[in-house]
């Protein structure tokens, strides 16, 4: 039987009055104010400051088996200046790829000062002994990513060992170095918001600078209600610690609308201070041309056809 | 020119989202200088008229006629007019115009939705998403059962009784109409309906529904005016009284019906305890705490307006309230983004403003979050008061206002005390992830409602009313129907 850690500071047994260590999510109330939250009606000014926002918080993301440097090489260009007509649109945070295109990444971004995040950790179901992940996270790094999405052992999660979980983010978080680390949750695989909410908190115990929704390789990837028990959890490490932990929902996220929904939770639940790239990304791949389309509109009044925007 | 050559230095970005304005339109609704009385399908006009406003900047919407005891009796005689032929329907008939109000209802809702907002000073989000489509749904359900009296009441031979005087309050304008509305006439009864005073343009503009439903003439009778109006209701040949409103009117009236054979169904004030045990799910908690008494300015004879929690876990639920009631929009009812509206009327503000006042002489320490309130209308900010004893007035009046009274206790008999130490028990709330707990709970709170983790849900399968001083009867459900009906 793994040996349960010691919890690192903050997260020892209370000693003043607060809140139910792990605590319970209600369902029906939980996805009630994600519905209630989502009718928020941002428009003109508010809308595309928003818009911006989600450009520059969007992780641009190409995970497929059939990625070439060729790809990442259009996929890069497109990261630091998604709207070729308009120089005022902003670069993306960030690249996501295979640790294999992390040198194409890399010298394409090269001085943008857009980020490359590398998934790895035998990324997306993450059934790997410990030594090929950490080997895996090692070589990410010593590529050059900047950040690194690792995915948690669901199967260990789902069968109650949260040490070795927990253990294995330790030890992702030891051999990321100075790259960030975005703990993927893979939540479709979780089944209820009480096990978001446990593997949030334990995700950010261990040392997740960010945790994240999912890989994006599962259909029901990210949902506002998903997103809001994450965001709760990081306001509670944060009320409690001070540690600020950044978010990033992934996987399904399309439309301008919906960016913006996430958005206005963010703003509404942990305030201002986490609407940044800093602590907070989108992940996408066909989200960037659906806000630049609304973002056209805003500033012409009109809808464009899809054939003004470039795919890459 | 590589990428990076290409692209310009960004813009600045400004630190702060604030949202752009997103007013409703009020285009959609078109009022009449003047109305009258509605009674037997004709507009009557009256000698008297009042003005009404809109709560958010008292700006005069329209005026209003104000009924005399003869126009109240002329209204009375018109319903027993229509009363033969409309109970002599069968069911299926009169289910099809339910039916068609209902769809009419549905149709037309936005339109209700900015009036009611425009008159009430509710947020429109709330007018939209919550009294709109439950006032429909009551004329759906109640449509159903038109037909199938027999059937649900077996062995009983249900009639209908009469005329059915009707007298609404001004927090839910026109889903209080639709309560009383679609029942009675499901029963076979017709009705002369009063709306309060300061809320009458919905219930007029209903009369609009009424006519492209075609509904007999003198089924549906709406007369407007003041408190002497409504007594003159009371007073009058009607064979059943149904009034929402508040405690001391409601006591007025059941001692005026004593003895006159007349059916009287009541559902008065509310000081409703929100119970939170240190097991619950914390967030959500705190999510049914604000929806329990800042829904429709806490102008719900239901709120959660005390709130009770379990010592262990007082502070940080303290905490996330005041933390999340910084985040509640204050302001113009017809803003999409606004939660928290206009008070009703300046009576109605002077009352909160009133028993605010005790709160802080008494002792209790007060909470508001920063907000900037119009200057014009009538504004009271989101307020809770912590430090409250069970004797202070803000524990045992109903404010039916913005204001929250937080008090503790340690276990779960403790909390049962409390909550029954009042002379109300129209509803309650459990916040516990335990679920025996919930029925434990709920078998000893003298309440008519008990919510588990969740505030002031409605369906109109379910029945609502009340305890001791919350009145008696029931509507809403099957149990609303039999007020409306006389048995063998």
């Amino acid at each position: 039987m793994a040996q349960a850690p010691v919890l690192p500071r903050g997260f020892e047994l209370p000693l003043k009055q607060r809140l139910p260590r792990i605590g319970a999510i209600d369902q029906v109330a939980v996805e009630g104010r994600a519905a209630d939250l989502a009718k928020r009606s941002i428009k003109k000014d508010a809308k595309v400051w928003a818009l911006e926002l989600a450009i520059r918080c969007c992780d641009l993301t190409t995970l497929e088996g059939q990625d070439t440097p060729g790809k990442v090489a259009a996929l890069c260009s497109k990261a630091i200046r998604p709207d070729p007509s308009d120089p005022n649109v902003p670069s993306v945070a960030a690249i996501c790829v295979y640790p294999n295109l992390i040198p194409t990444a890399k010298e394409r971004l090269a001085g943008s000062g857009v980020k490359v995040a590398s998934v790895a950790t035998a990324f997306p179901s993450g059934q790997s002994p410990l030594d090929v992940k950490i080997r895996d996270v090692e070589d990410a790094v010593a590529m050059g990513a900047d950040e690194i999405d690792m995915v948690i052992d669901r199967g260990a999660f789902l069968s109650g060992r949260y040490a070795k979980v927990f253990d294995e983010i330790v030890k992702v978080k030891e051999a990321c170095g100075g790259a960030h680390l975005k703990v993927i949750l893979e939540v479709s695989e979780l089944g209820t918001y009480d096990n978001v909410r446990r593997a949030s908190l334990l995700a950010m115990a261990a040392g997740g600078d960010f945790i994240k929704t999912s890989t994006g390789k599962l259909p029901g990837a990210a949902t506002l209600p998903v997103q809001l028990v994450m965001l709760e959890a990081i306001r509670d490490v944060h009320e409690e610690t001070g540690r600020k932990v950044g978010m990033k929902p992934a996987g399904g996220i399309r439309t301008a609308k919906n960016a913006i929904q996430y958005l206005v939770q963010v703003h509404e639940t942990l305030g201002p201070d986490w609407l940044t790239p800093d602590l907070y990304r989108l992940g996408a791949s066909s989200l960037v041309n659906d806000i630049l389309m609304q973002l056209r509109k805003e500033k012409t009044g009109a809808y464009q056809s899809k054939d003004y925007f470039t795919n890459d | 020119m590589t990428d990076l050559e290409k692209r310009s230095d960004r813009s600045p970005v400004p630190a702060d989202w604030t949202y752009a304005p997103a007013p409703e339109s009020t285009d959609i609704v078109r009022l009449q200088e003047r109305y009258g009385l509605y009674v037997g399908g004709e507009w009557l006009d009256t000698k008297e008229h009042f003005a009404t406003i809109a709560p958010r900047d008292e700006s005069p919407l329209a005026e209003v006629a104000q009924a005399s005891g003869a126009d109240v009796q002329n209204a009375v005689a018109a319903a027993r007019e229509a009363f033969g032929s409309w109970s002599k329907l069968p069911g299926s008939e009169r289910a099809k115009y339910l039916f068609r109000i209902a769809r009419i209802l549905a149709e037309r809702s936005r339109e209700f939705a900015v009036l009611e907002s425009l008159n009430g000073g509710k947020p429109i989000k709330e007018s939209r998403d919550v009294d709109l489509p439950l006032a429909a749904a009551h004329f759906f359900y109640y449509a159903g059962w038109a037909d199938k009296l027999e059937y649900a009441f077996p062995n009983r031979s249900p009639k209908p009784l009469g005329v059915a005087g009707q007298i609404i309050p001004w927090n839910f304008p026109l889903l209080m109409l639709a309560w009383k509305i679609a029942p009675a006439l499901a029963a076979g009864n017709t009705v002369v309906l009063k709306p309060a005073e300061t809320t009458p343009l919905t219930a007029l503009l209903f009369c609009d529904v009424v006519r492209q439903a075609e509904l007999p003439p003198g089924v549906v009778n709406i007369v407007t005016g003041d408190g002497s109006t409504g007594a003159a209701l009371v007073e009058s040949e009607v064979d059943k009284i149904a009034f929402t409103g508040s405690t001391d009117v409601g006591k007025a009236i059941q001692r005026r019906l004593a003895g006159s054979g007349k059916k009287v169904t009541l559902e008065l004030g509310g000081k409703a305890a929100n119970i939170v045990f240190d097991d619950c799910a914390l967030d959500q908690a705190v999510e049914g705490i604000v929806n329990g008494i800042y829904f429709n300015q806490g102008h719900v004879c239901c709120a959660g307006s005390r709130l009770f929690v379990q010592e262990s876990i007082y502070e940080p639920v303290v905490e996330k309230l005041k933390k999340r009631m910084t985040t509640l929009r204050v302001g113009d009812p017809l803003d999409k983004n606004t939660d928290v509206g206009a008070i009703n009327s300046r009576m109605q503000l002077e009352k909160i403003e009133e028993l605010v006042a005790a709160g802080k002489e008494e002792g209790a320490e007060i909470y508001q979050p920063p907000c900037r309130l119009p200057e014009k209308g009538y504004w009271f900010a989101p307020t809770v008061f912590t430090n409250v004893a069970q004797s202070y007035r803000i524990a045992q009046e109903e404010i039916f206002g913005p204001v929250l009274s937080v008090l503790t206790f340690r276990t779960p008999d403790e909390a049962v005390e409390k909550a029954n130490n009042t002379p109300y028990g129209l509803s309650a709330g459990v916040w516990t992830e335990k679920g025996s707990r919930i029925l434990w709970m709920a078998e000893r709170l003298r309440a008519g409602v008990v919510w588990a983790n969740t505030f002031n849900r409605f369906d109109p399968t379910s029945p609502f009313g009340g305890y001791k001083e919350s009145g008696f009867g029931r509507e809403g459900g099957l149990h609303g129907m039999e007020p409306y009906l006389d048995f063998e």
